[in-house]
């Protein structure tokens, strides 16, 4: 058993390192403050091939893996969560799905551009009455002169607005149930396909969240995703690789807290000595560096099987529920190791704790990650 | 344009620590990176060869751990990646080392530019590239800060001097240092890091390859013989003077006198 990264992915780890040391740091704060999606560093990672990491170079990809794309969301995170999971989004729910359900003439036409960067994916499920009950859509999909016609509202849509190509689920057949969703391929500035509001957010302020509204918009048959009535298997299979990406999110996220936890522990002067000398510190930050390490063991080892090709599901949702719970407990314990000025803007630690809540919300609740463990394990 | 880059892979720090019995460098246990100029170098090699078309062949001396420096340079796009490593290399000083850079150089044939980084941040002595420049017996223009203008013959450049600078014109074949302010060092990209791990290969040249003289290499080949190294002192803190100019330099004597230096 080998703990070790390989030479490739330690220089994969270096180079999203100074990526995010001298891209996204810097105005990391300033976007969660605006608001603004950081598009400059985007543009720059579309054109090192961060986009498509785990994909095939001969689909456009970098010819990497789920480990080397893991990688980059945790130390993207680690400087902005926000951005993140623009990545997160855009590998694991926008562009996986073509990946591994597309033809490979939608390959070609949809996941392309998607790797390489020159479009931005996105993937729609939820909606006003479909969350955690992802069943339930109420979005439609009904063959009409040889096209899909889509009629429907998807709400909380990450990368929505910004992206280009959006994988959406509808109701090809509701006396089917579960087997009467399909998953469309669905590109912005189709007639009939706009945007709400942008959401205003606790956290990953710097991320669009938006409603997506379709009214008779018409999508080729070719838009398809698999068959008819396989957009729930769809959905699931492609949130169970997402479910790693959130968990590297949320790790990024946590070591991010001990890492600004560590260098205040030192510096911090009370009583004429630095606060980590004070055991109550030194033990909320070695409960943090513990947790950290256990979950990232756990969201490596997801990716790895992934990348094995072995079973993963139950896997991913322990490494996401994990990951988040340790990234919300910690990041609360870091604004107590910086006492009153970490409640402050000034500080980072007060935008990790916002950041980190959503980790245990979005791609599946804690609640449905402990529902995928337990039904895997009392099978 | 066939262009080579000389780099050398050096520990992550500024400050390493030196065995002081033996009075050499400790190495084990330190990060490493490219020196940091030499990115510098390969910067300006890859961004010719995009311009104008080209060949950038990266040549190191090191143990067999300079291999991950070697496959960084290819993910920044280098075409090819040359390890000179051979136990009879080890204990090179400046000059052994050039010589056995050139040996390599000379192996590769033909060639238009070699850059070298201005000096290594370990063993920081600047030497390395203007020997390689006497060893090929080629021009050399030290502290490149610009490239004015290049074509198949000849080279302009701003060379930085202390308050300056000069504008340098050189024939071709011709080595150059290089400095920090000359660009930005592009970062690998991801197929760039797939390439270099997973398509290419890194070759190793031994002194038997380059046919280098075992007389000259390693520390046979070294005039320069190590005594002894030490840390020198930090110096204490410095005093600013204060006042109009003509107060300032009576404090100056003042001060200089009591050292009992005046
Ligand atoms: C910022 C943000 C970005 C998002 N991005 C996307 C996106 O890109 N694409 C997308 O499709 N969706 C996205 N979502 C939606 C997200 O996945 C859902 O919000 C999430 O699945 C929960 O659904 P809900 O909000 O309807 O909560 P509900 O399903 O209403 O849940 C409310 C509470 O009830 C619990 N609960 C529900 N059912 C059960 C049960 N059976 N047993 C126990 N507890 C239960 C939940 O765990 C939760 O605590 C995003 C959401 C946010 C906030
Ligand atoms: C006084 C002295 C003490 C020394 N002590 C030690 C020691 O303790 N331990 C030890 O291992 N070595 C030692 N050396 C050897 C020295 O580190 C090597 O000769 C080194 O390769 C070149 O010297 P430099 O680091 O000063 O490089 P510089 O001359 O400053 O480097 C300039 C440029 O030359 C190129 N270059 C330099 N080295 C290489 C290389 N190996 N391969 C390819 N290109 C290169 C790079 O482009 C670099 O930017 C010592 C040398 C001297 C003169």
């Amino acid at each position: 058993m080998d703990f070790a990264l390989s030479k490739k992915h330690e220089m994969f780890r270096t180079l999203f390192q100074e990526f995010a040391a001298q891209e996204i740091a810097p105005v990391a704060a300033e976007l969660d403050e605006s608001g603004e999606f950081p598009w400059l560093a985007v543009r720059k990672m579309a054109s090192l091939g961060f986009l498509g990491l785990p994909f095939p170079k001969d689909l456009g990809g970098a010819g990497a893996d789920t480990l080397a794309y893991i990688l980059a969301v945790e130390e993207f995170s680690r400087a902005c969560a926000a951005t993140g999971v623009v990545l997160s989004a855009h590998v694991s729910l926008g562009a996986h799905p073509i990946y591994q359900f597309g033809t490979k003439e939608q390959q070609a036409r949809f996941l392309g551009p998607l790797a390489k960067g020159e479009k931005l994916g996105a993937f729609a499920l939820t909606e006003p009455n479909a969350g955690t009950d992802a069943a339930s859509q109420q979005t439609t999909a009904v063959l009409s002169g040889g096209e899909y016609v889509l009629n429907g509202t998807k709400i909380f849509i990450t990368n929505g607005e910004v992206a280009d190509t959006y994988i959406v689920f509808a109701m090809t057949d509701r006396s089917k149930g579960l087997k009467g969703i399909s998953a469309f391929v669905v590109e912005k500035g189709t007639p009939g396909f706009t945007f709400g509001p942008q959401e205003n957010k606790l956290g990953i302020r710097a991320s669009s969240t938006t409603e997506l509204i379709f009214e008779d918009c018409r999508i080729p048959t070719g838009n398809m995703l698999g068959k008819e009535g396989d957009g729930f298997k769809i959905a699931m299979q492609t949130l169970d690789g997402g479910r790693i990406g959130i968990a590297a999110q949320a790790l990024g996220i946590a070591q991010a807290a001990l890492d600004e936890s560590v260098r205040y522990a030192k510096e911090r002067q009370q009583f004429s000595k630095p606060i980590g000398t004070f055991q109550a510190i030194q033990w909320m930050i070695a409960d943090m560096g513990t947790d950290i390490e256990a979950a990232r063991l756990l969201v490596y080892r997801a990716a790895w099987l992934k990348d094995m090709r072995r079973p993963f599901s139950k896997e991913a949702a322990m490494a996401k529920l994990y990951a988040s719970e340790t990234a919300m407990k910690h990041t609360v314990k870091a604004i107590q190791v910086h006492g009153g000025y970490g409640y402050m803007k000034d500080y980072k630690v007060e935008r990790l704790m916002r950041d980190a809540k959503i980790t245990e919300i979005y791609e599946g609740t804690s609640e449905v990650q402990r529902m995928v463990i337990s039904a895997s394990l009392l099978k | 344009m066939k262009i080579v880059v000389c780099i050398k892979q050096v520990p992550n720090t500024t400050e390493v620590k030196f065995d002081q019995k033996t009075g050499t460098l400790i190495r084990e246990g330190l990060p490493t990176i490219i020196n940091p100029e030499d990115k510098n170098a390969l910067e300006e090699a890859l961004a010719i060869a995009g311009a104008v078309g080209g060949q950038v062949t990266v040549l190191t001396m090191g143990p067999a751990q300079a291999d991950y420096a070697l496959r960084e340079t290819l993910a920044m796009g280098a075409h090819e990646a040359i390890l000179l490593s051979d136990r009879a290399f080890a204990g090179a000083d400046t000059w052994a080392t050039s010589y056995a850079l050139a040996k390599a150089v000379e192996k590769l044939g033909e060639f238009s530019l070699i850059f070298c980084g201005r000096q290594a941040i370990d063993g920081d002595t600047a030497q390395v590239g203007p020997e390689l420049a006497e060893h090929l017996d080629i021009p050399h223009i030290t502290y490149v800060r610009r490239i004015v203008a290049l074509d198949e013959k000849t080279v302009v450049v701003e060379r930085a001097l202390e308050d300056g600078y000069e504008i340098v014109e050189s024939t071709l074949p011709a080595l150059l240092t290089t400095l920090k302010e000359l660009n930005v060092p592009r970062y690998p990209s991801a197929g760039g890091v797939i390439t270099a791990f997973d398509e290419k290969k890194v070759m190793v040249w031994t002194a038997e390859i380059v046919g280098a003289d075992p007389a000259k290499i390693g520390l046979k080949g070294s005039p320069t013989q190590v005594k002894r190294t030490f840390t020198p002192p930090v110096k204490g803190t410095g005093k600013m003077l204060t006042g109009t100019h003509k107060e300032m330099v009576q404090q100056l004597i003042q001060e200089l006198r009591t050292k009992h230096v005046l």
